[in-house]
């Protein structure tokens, strides 16, 4: 048969980025909360958006922008079978992954330390708008963070088979794809870093 | 004649692998068709023994066999386990992997492997839907829907409940991906858009659904476990949060869901009604349109659900216009068949018995939906059995009755052997007449105003519950005449040859039953799925 | 099935850093904006320069630029889906 003897290169990416489509539309349900939750509570939101550390935030963002640039910069040089930039790129790209969660760690650290959690005392006796406004932060940013878990663990797993051989100039959707996932995960902080971070 | 005998090597024994193993870790579509079909059908005759409970307790007012708290159980799995463990996943995962790939000309979908984990993934969710029932504090209680308050503060195993929906979500959306690439890069030469089968135009819209609404319900069940579990509090009024955001969020997945349901089912009739009135489809590019046009504008319908929830009066207008636009692509599917069967040589076998009471009941059911559709009419009967009667139309005389249909015309192709036709019709005598017994009868019990959902009633509505229950054991008769003779058919019945129904799409053009490879080579098409007498099947 | 490996884009790294650096550019505005508007007007305005970040991250970084028309009207597809998931409930949360 034919048709099984090539790998249906398009086929692979058209079924990746409708894979991304589900991903915008899982966090699209968390959106539509915040709009929702924003409009009626405009004032608790700037209030609780003003707490933010809009430090960690930006920095998070650059970190988010430079990895995709390094994956992005993997894709060309694989393509252009420049097996050890590949590596390098990836394991960049990996690093700025784990950087980003330590931030995140970090982050949490304080801000639970500070009371602020789903369900807290200090939530609890606040204007019911800043409970949701940080409700929706934990779970927004949570799943996120998640996301980057596995975009990075996707990542890794490509960047071994690169060094196999498997995945090479030739045959490379294994990598694009992976790198397509984590761009997603860039796309939705783009998304996250305004509306949590400066909404002041 | 010769007598005809089913292929000695076709997928059944072709790889040279037996046993489970050679089943559960298989790739083929054809194999994973048929643990859909067994694993989903199993789970229907579960939601069927519910459901007949049910009918029991409500037999007569008062209790009968169950306690209250029980009865709030067993409607929640009844519903749980019929909608999300039979409805979604059984007709894309059955037919549509049985049939799809074949109708396209391909060998196969386009990610077999991930089709073998979609079918783990609804495997793995529906243990722990199961195990939610018997752990923790017991089956959920909340309805199939899950709504807040009360989900959020239940004692009974929702979150549980959740995950596992949660995780069969997950394999109807890869399912949905690998159907829309399947149909955009596997068509066979000569297979265009325009030559496509109705079914698999069907299924195309349907996988947009799977793919583009399945994500709101993954959020939403999310959302539930944060409430219950981290106490996020954004559905809690006490803390600033909005009871009817839920809704929308839960109703923005499950209204399109039921166009998951009906799609498939309506592609089913699409492909038999041609076959047995010897007719090509009326209207084909107006059907495959309408797939289409119901997916989009089903999509933007949801509020319908909750126009008694305390939606602001805007958005109750707007979702009532906009449900009354979705009728038209239904009607126009439905006068399109109709016109079909027109001067066409009707034979009413099995099959075709099936998909014309689906032109039927469907019908009813849509009807129905105009009624709870339209804003004032739906005040008075929100939440009544009025409802419950509406949707067992849609969804059971509907997709149910087209499921049954499509059991009967495929699945004697793949075992090669078919079943009797006399009990085959008096079984579908007896379940289109229990049927409309057992759910004509809750509409009109709704329009008096019987509550859904209540374990008790007011003496008044005592005799049609009774005549409603009488139905269901009609309807459960028939079920079991036609459950016995189809599988005693398959396995012992009559052998088919390639083209027992004198179909023109590929599915008959190859084996009974089918290579694993499906073609020996690939075919080049020259004609349409509806067109017999260039197919050579006068 | 014809062989596209021979027709890949290939996106220059002179290209993906002149984007990098337009988005961090933008990330600086964005983060300026907010610091000297007052009030939530400037939802719309963050929102907007969002947008645009995206964009570019979709068009080079993503390779949209370089794809056929099937992939980006499926992307308006998604995209509008979920417009109006949002958009409608609005309908309700607006009107109260």
């Amino acid at each position: 048969m034919n048709q099984a003897a090539h790998k249906d290169y398009a086929g692979a990416k058209l079924g990746m980025w409708l894979f991304l489509f589900t991903e915008i539309l899982l966090f699209s349900g968390l959106f539509l909360l915040y709009s929702s939750y924003l409009s009626r509570y405009p004032r608790e939101f700037t209030a609780a958006g003003r707490e933010m550390h809009v430090g960690f935030g930006t920095l998070n963002t650059v970190i988010l922008i430079t990895s995709s640039l390094l994956v992005a910069m993997a894709v060309t040089a694989i393509q252009r079978n420049e097996r050890r930039n590949v590596l390098l790129l990836l394991g960049g790209t990996i690093l700025c992954a784990a950087t980003f969660l330590f931030n995140k760690y970090l982050e949490w650290s304080a801000e639970i330390g500070n009371g602020i959690y789903p369900g807290s005392p200090r939530l609890a006796n606040g204007p019911p708008g800043e409970s949701v406004f940080y409700s929706l932060y934990y779970l927004t940013v949570g799943l996120h963070g998640l996301h980057v878990l596995i975009g990075g663990t996707f990542l890794t797993l490509v960047a071994v088979r690169v060094k196999r051989g498997t995945v090479h100039g030739g045959d490379f959707v294994l990598l694009e794809n992976s790198a397509l996932y984590w761009h997603l995960v860039d796309l939705i902080w783009i998304f996250i870093f305004p509306l949590y971070y400066l909404i002041l | 004649m010769t007598t005809v005998q089913p292929a000695s090597t076709s997928f059944w024994n072709d790889t040279g692998k037996t046993g489970i193993t050679s089943w559960i870790f298989s790739t083929d579509h054809k194999r994973i068709g048929l643990l859909y079909f067994y694993s989903t059908f199993g789970f229907f005759l579960v939601g069927v023994l519910l459901g007949l409970l049910l009918r029991i307790e409500l037999m007569a007012p008062g209790r009968t066999i169950m306690g209250p708290e029980t009865y709030n159980a067993t409607f929640t799995v009844h519903g749980v386990v019929m909608i999300f463990l039979f409805i979604i996943p059984g007709m894309p995962g059955a037919f549509g992997n049985l049939v799809m790939p074949i109708q396209i000309g391909a060998r196969d979908v386009a990610f077999p492997r991930l089709n073998l984990f979609s079918w783990w993934l609804y495997a793995v969710g529906a243990v722990v839907v199961l195990t939610s029932l018997f752990t923790g504090g017991g089956p959920p209680d909340t309805g199939w829907t899950f709504y807040v308050p009360f989900s959020a503060r239940t004692g009974t195993n929702v979150s549980l409940a959740v995950l596992g929906v949660f995780v069969i979500g997950f394999s109807s959306i890869l399912t949905g991906i690998n159907f829309v690439t399947t149909i955009h890069r596997l068509r066979a030469e000569g297979m265009t858009w325009g030559r496509l089968p109705l079914f698999v135009w069907s299924i195309y819209a349907t996988a947009w659904v799977q793919i583009l609404a399945t994500p709101i319900l993954g959020i939403t069940l999310v959302l539930i476990m944060a409430e219950r579990i981290l106490g996020a509090g954004l559905f809690d009024p006490g803390r600033g949060g909005d009871p009817i955001m839920y809704q929308h969020l839960f109703w923005i997945y499950s209204h399109p869901a039921v166009y998951i349901m009906i799609l498939p089912a309506m592609g089913v009739i699409s492909d038999v009604i041609p076959v047995f009135a010897r007719k090509p489809i009326f209207g084909y590019k107006m059907i495959a349109f309408s797939s289409l046009a119901i997916a989009a504008a089903g999509s933007l319908v949801w509020g319908h659900h909750m126009y008694t929830s305390g939606m602001s009066d805007t958005a109750i207008l707007v979702f009532s216009f906009l449900t009354f636009v979705v009728a038209i692509p239904s009607a126009i599917k439905v006068f399109n068949w109709v016109s079909t069967l027109y001067k066409g040589s009707i034979s009413l076998e099995a099959p075709m018995l099936f998909a014309l009471s689906f032109i039927l009941l469907f019908s009813i059911g849509g009807l129905t939906g105009l009624i709870l559709g339209a804003a004032a009419t739906d005040i008075h009967v929100h939440d009544t059995h009025f409802v419950v009667g509406h949707f067992h139309y849609v969804m059971f005389g509907g997709t149910g009755f087209a499921f049954f249909s499509a059991m009967h015309y495929w699945l004697p192709k793949f075992y090669g052997r078919k079943y009797a036709e006399k009990p085959a019709v008096i079984a579908w005598a007896l379940m289109f007449t229990g049927f409309n017994i057992l759910y004509f009868s809750m509409m009109v019990l709704g329009i008096k105003g019987m509550p859904r959902r209540y374990y008790d009633y007011l003496p008044e509505f005592a005799p049609l519950n009774l005549v409603s229950t009488i139905g269901s054991w009609i309807l459960a008769v028939g079920l079991v005449i036609m459950l016995a003779n189809l599988f005693r058919g398959l396995f012992r019945g009559e052998p088919v040859g390639n083209n027992p129904w004198g179909g023109a799409t590929l599915e008959w053009s190859i084996p009974t039953p089918p290579p694993t490879e499906n073609f020996d080579r690939e075919p080049v098409v020259t004609h349409g799925p509806y067109d017999f007498t260039k197919a050579g099947v006068p | 099935m014809t062989n596209e490996n021979a027709a890949h884009h290939i996106v220059s790294n002179k290209k993906l850093v002149m984007v990098w650096l337009v988005l961090l550019c933008l990330t600086y505005l964005t983060v300026w904006v907010a610091h000297h508007n007052v009030g939530i007007g400037h939802v719309w305005g963050s929102l907007a320069i969002a947008c645009i970040k995206s964009a570019l991250v979709v068009a080079i970084f993503m390779h949209m630029k370089y794809e056929g028309r099937l992939l980006r009207w499926l992307l308006f597809l998604a995209l509008a889906t979920m417009a109006i998931f949002i958009g409608f409930t609005f309908f309700d949360v607006l009107y109260r």
